[in-house]
């Protein structure tokens, strides 16, 4: 016999009515599997959406605010005439000047790069339509854009052109388009040859160059006019975090006298998604711990019975000089054993369950030996382990306080 | 006599609170048992002698009077304080056994031994004694149900003689087995008196209660004649 007889008798009893106990050591097995794998499956998916979205999220748009009346904000004049620098006033563009400070401001948090974007009438052999079209610095252009097929354009005459954009007017390298409205006798017309086509980017907050031409800065000013009038600028953070200080920042330096821009921060759609899954998530894991009240009150059950069955041992144990805290703990550690038990086996199967559940339910188990997700195991655990022993405190208090003499004279 | 008597029972009166109205279990009770007495506590059933039982055993307290046991006044004691009461200075013998199903003839000695010193049998006291009541070391290795009734009380004595107590206290135990063995129960008891211990049996069997040194008869609750 061990030192600690009062644990020795909790574990012979739970071993004398061994499949009771098993049967109630399951329930918490159950529940343990459900929250862990439910949290699991919570913290993968948003693990995964966080990265998905991050791709994109982590960008800041910064533009011009229009000013008093007007509000709003410039998305480019899409009028499509080359009548860029005679409508413009100051206000409606970012100047070289802003583009600097912002530069200043937050380009130690990542890449800082203007952008000019318009809409125009294209003329792809005979075919008419009309195109967004950026324009971008020769020295952005290798750093923002990534190339699928070709070389970035490396003269006045050549273009870059989104993927879906190539495809819809059937473009590839080499054919030439006609940009502005050859019949208008005003309008500036010039002819781009496509030297590359760009990788597939999908939804993006900065620039959406996949149904859209590129073409190099001067490409664009020759076009449109308004050098140094930037429609946007955006700022690639390096750290999705930095978004809130780096918002600051720019509006510390440019907003200072008047609201001179607008900064749109997407990250703020990610948290929003992000904070969804994770409702979700709770909800769900809420839903699992009914499992672990079925099993408390299992527990609850095997061991009212077990002070039930046990009445007249209880008071045998009182009379020869047990003490009732003794008492106490005896049944205390019974339950503590039944949760130790039912959540070791419980988490092990969390482990093999919750991964199925992720690969089944995200698709991906990139993220499942993560410190975010495989800490719903222990957690799981210790809820469980703290349900048996809530579920064993009364049993055990009662055995704990039953009278001696009536407990020796049930039979 | 100067000693302190190991039981002193001063006016102690026992009342059951019950719906139906209370009950006096004890009346104004004044006994006194010295050091190395072997008493039987006899009386016809509801006649007091089991409450009076678990009064000099420290499992209840009187309602009123005092009772002292080895010299100290146990209405005055907490539950704990009772508790170490009966695990050092009482040897209980029930006529029901009484041992942990869960435990065997050995394990059965040694829990209170374990209790009191917070450690395992070390000096080979508890193997002593199961072999001078008569059980050797298979047999210990036994769990109550495989054993006998005589063998199961002949454990039973030498878990309540494990501490060392100052007084073995006997409720009818012989009750529950047949005559020899019985015999055989109350020949050990009678030895144990004659080491120098405390011996008081509640019985109503009066071959029992013959073989003590004196006889205390309860009626009502009441002393009839000691």
């Amino acid at each position: 016999m061990t030192k600690d007889i009062i644990l020795q008798l909790s574990i012979r009893s739970i071993r004398l009515n061994f499949l009771r106990s098993l049967l109630a050591a399951l329930g918490i097995v159950i529940g343990v599997v459900a929250i862990s794998s439910m949290g699991m499956m919570g913290a993968n998916m948003t693990l995964s959406v966080t990265e998905e979205l991050s791709a994109m999220a982590n960008v800041l748009v910064v533009k011009a605010n229009a000013g008093g009346g007007g509000g709003g904000m410039i998305m480019g004049p899409g009028g499509g005439s080359s009548s860029r620098s005679s409508s413009s006033s100051d206000d409606e563009y970012i100047s070289k000047d802003q583009l600097d400070d912002i530069e200043r401001a937050v380009g130690q948090y990542g890449l800082v790069y203007p952008l000019y974007q318009d809409s125009e009438t294209i003329e792809v052999g005979d075919e008419e339509g009309r195109a967004t079209i950026y324009g971008l610095r020769d020295e952005d252009m290798a750093t923002v854009l990534t190339v699928e097929e070709g070389a970035l354009p490396k003269t006045t005459s050549s273009v870059v052109v989104g993927p879906s954009f190539a495809e819809r007017h059937g473009l590839t390298i080499g054919t030439r388009i006609t940009i502005g409205d050859e019949d208008d006798d005003e309008a500036v017309v010039q002819k781009v040859r496509v030297v590359g086509i760009l990788e597939e980017k999908g939804m993006s907050m900065d620039m959406n160059t996949d149904n859209a031409i590129v073409m190099p800065e001067k490409t664009f000013v020759g076009l449109f006019g308004g050098e140094s009038e930037y429609d946007q600028v955006n700022v690639i953070l390096k750290d999705i975090n930095d978004a809130d200080t780096a918002t600051e920042a720019i509006e510390d330096q440019l907003n200072r006298k008047e609201d001179e821009v607008t900064v749109q921060d997407s990250s703020r759609m990610m948290e929003s998604i992000t904070s969804t899954v994770s409702t979700l998530t709770t909800f769900v894991m809420a839903i699992a711990g009914i499992s672990l009240l079925v099993a408390a009150t299992s527990i609850f059950n095997v061991m009212m019975m077990s002070v039930t069955e046990r009445i007249r041992e209880i008071g045998i144990l009182r009379s020869i000089g047990t003490r009732k805290n003794e008492v106490l703990r005896m049944f205390i550690y019974e339950a503590v054993i039944l949760g130790l038990v039912g959540a070791a086996i419980g988490a092990i199967m969390s482990l093999i369950l919750g991964w199925l559940v992720v690969l089944a339910m995200v698709g991906t188990t990139k993220y499942f030996f993560t410190f975010q997700s495989l800490i719903y195991v222990p957690m799981a655990m210790l809820i469980g382990i703290a349900i048996c022993i809530f579920s064993g405190v009364y049993p055990a208090w009662r055995a704990a306080n039953l009278d001696p003499i009536e407990a020796l004279r049930s039979d | 006599m100067t000693a302190v008597p190991v039981i002193e029972l001063r006016d102690v009166t026992k009342i059951y609170p019950l719906p139906s109205g209370d009950v006096l279990a004890l009346d104004r009770l004044s006994i006194r048992i010295d050091r190395g007495e072997f008493v039987a506590i006899m009386g016809p059933s509801g006649s007091g002698k089991s409450t009076l039982l678990n009064q000099i055993g420290g499992l209840d307290v009187p309602t009123s009077g005092i009772l002292r046991i080895t010299g100290r006044n146990i209405r005055k004691m907490s539950d704990d304080e009772l508790t170490d009461l009966r695990l050092n200075a009482i040897g209980y013998i029930f006529q029901k056994f009484n041992l942990i199903p869960l435990l065997t003839a050995f394990e059965n000695v040694e829990y209170p031994y374990i209790l009191k010193h917070r450690c395992n049998d070390t000096t080979g006291r508890v193997s002593k004694l199961l072999n001078d009541v008569g059980i050797n070391k298979r047999m210990a290795k036994h769990k109550p149900a495989e054993l006998s009734g005589g063998q199961q009380q002949r454990v039973a004595i030498a878990r309540a003689l494990v501490n060392d107590p100052d007084i073995l206290l006997c409720d009818e135990p012989t009750g529950n087995l047949d005559t020899k063995t019985g015999a055989q129960i109350m020949e050990m008891l009678t030895a144990l008196h004659r080491q120098g211990r405390t011996v008081i049996i509640v019985t109503h069997d009066p071959s029992v209660g013959e073989q003590a040194e004196r006889i205390i008869r309860i009626k009502d609750g009441k002393v009839e004649d000691a």
